[in-house]
């Protein structure tokens, strides 16, 4: 059996305030991803799906449990160290670009930091916004200058830009219309079928999640209470939670 | 039934740029109308042209917009603002933001109320109370005691769509009311919206991008595209069987939740 792409070992999240109130936001989570799958994590606002994809990223560090990258132990790195492994695609793409640097400069970045030469980038950069359906031209655009799907689309460029291995994407599509979201979610598929990444799927678009993910993980106040594949999970939930939640779906 | 409320070739612009075009439609007494279309569509602007919100820059250029004989672009600002409210009411996607953050919650509504009529705090209180009640609060008194930040997104939503109700408006305008809710807090507003128009015959706009909240609660429907109505009709009809490729389109790209095996 081949290593999962990602471990999660009793992952646990505790906020403190002022150095005193406590928040146990993450409550002892794991879960596998194998490499190519695609998991979707639902739950609502506040059960703490935002806050895993953060340690994972290592951009929040955990205070308990361990996380495991294509075998190894990286819970004590700093994110600059698995940015090649691991992207990260967020909700409002606009906020997520420099406003005073081009989506080409967000999206040519990571290449520039693993050492290749601009004119390189500058290459690669105009074959990443074909592979995502904008023009060349856009590599000189502004995140202001564009549309929120057209935004979300560099993005999408720029977390693929070093073939990680594992895509994380919380909640990338919830802000853009349906028909804007549709053609985000095909994009998105191709690309994890060309190039065999994972996906961690945060949403809280159940619907979205069933249609689009191998597996789905509910969570609820910290934990995860549900985990199956997503017509099991919809069509005979088991826990009181996953009922309640799909039942709200109008 | 009476119309209640009445578009007539509206068309509005913000800076000379028309965002809505030559609209017209009705919306009948006690009746829920949807208004669906994608961001820049128009459809957030149809309301604020009734209630004389278009902010600096926007217009109803051309077209009546007729409430009760009245054709609200041609109205004083004092006359709209006395209909604003206890005639025509309007909810916003984030109620909780329309709060001021260090009074308390029960004070503000008492300060809406009493704009429009001579009440005294106590019958105030025991009103609100009430109302609340009602729509099935279950600590009332805790809620006007409370400051809009002790409350959460979901409640503030609730305790906002409720406060429209306390001057009980004809009209009730809802802008993206549940957009930024949870599942299951969206599905208890759109309840509440329905228990609304059951107890006090509200007719009710609610102009959103969510299909399904609209599919839950609407009459009839009215889908826009760049300022334009592209379909309008029964709920029923046009998201089951829509006509015009866009609203295909659209549709199609509502995710669904398949609930039965093979569905």
């Amino acid at each position: 059996m081949t290593t999962p792409i990602l471990q999660l070992q009793n992952l646990k999240k505790i906020f403190t305030r002022n150095g005193q109130s406590e928040f146990l936001a993450v409550d002892g989570v794991s879960f596998d991803i194998s490499a190519g799958e695609c998991v979707g994590l639902i739950g609502e606002s506040g059960s703490g799906k935002s806050t895993v994809a953060n340690m994972i990223a290592r951009l929040l560090d955990p205070t308990e449990g361990r996380i495991l990258l294509d075998g190894e132990d990286v819970t004590d790195v700093k994110a600059r160290q698995i940015f090649r492994t691991v992207q990260m695609i967020f909700q409002s793409p606009q906020e997520s670009f420099d406003p005073r640097r081009t989506l080409g400069d967000g999206i040519g970045e990571s290449l520039l930091n693993v050492g290749r030469s601009r004119s390189q980038v500058r290459a690669e950069v105009e074959r990443l916004l074909e592979a995502v359906g904008l023009p060349p031209d856009f590599a000189r655009r502004y995140p202001h200058e564009v549309s929120g799907g057209q935004c979300q689309r560099a993005a999408i460029a720029r977390a693929v830009a070093i073939h990680p291995k594992l895509l994380i994407c919380d909640e990338a599509t919830s802000a853009l219309d349906v028909t804007v979201q549709a053609e985000i979610v095909d994009l998105l598929s191709r690309l994890m079928r060309e190039r065999g990444m994972a996906c961690l799927f945060i949403c809280h678009d159940i619907a979205l999640a069933q249609n689009f993910c191998d597996r789905l993980l509910v969570m609820y106040r910290g934990k995860i209470v549900e985990e199956g594949p997503p017509d099991e999970i919809v069509q005979s939930p088991k826990q009181e939670y996953t009922k309640l939640l799909i039942d709200s779906v109008l | 039934m009476n119309k209640i409320l009445q578009y007539v070739n509206v068309t509005t612009s913000y800076n000379g740029t028309p965002v809505v075009r030559d609209v017209s439609f009705s919306l009948r007494e006690g009746e829920i109308l949807g208004v669906v279309g994608e961001s820049g569509s128009g459809k957030s602007t149809l309301l604020k042209a009734a209630m004389g919100l278009l902010g600096p820059g926007g217009v109803v250029t051309r077209g009546d917009i007729w409430f009760k004989e009245r054709n609200l672009p041609d109205l004083p600002e004092n006359e709209l603002r006395r209909l604003s409210g206890p005639e025509l009411a309007m909810i916003f996607q984030h109620a909780g933001a329309s709060f001021c953050p260090i009074r308390s919650v029960g004070a503000q509504l008492f300060e809406a109320v009493s704009a429009h009529e001579e009440i005294t705090e106590a019958d105030f209180r025991e009103k609100a109370a009430a109302l609340l009640k009602k729509l099935r609060f279950e600590d009332a008194a805790r809620i006007l005691e409370s400051y809009p930040f002790e409350l959460s997104g979901g409640m503030m939503q609730r305790v906002g769509i409720a406060a429209a109700m306390l001057l009980n408006p004809s009209v009730l305008l809802a802008d993206e009311p549940t957009s930024a809710l949870d599942v299951s807090v969206q599905k208890q507003a759109v309840e509440e919206m329905l228990l609304i128009r059951e107890m006090y015959h509200t007719a009710i706009i609610i102009v959103t991008h969510n299909i399904g909240v609209v599919r839950a609660m609407a009459d009839r429907v009215i889908v826009m595209k760049d300022g334009r109505i592209m379909e309008s009709g029964d709920t029923r009809d046009v998201l089951e069987h829509p006509v015009q490729e866009y609203t295909k389109k659209l549709m199609a790209a509502v995710p669904r939740l398949r609930l039965r095996r093979g569905a």
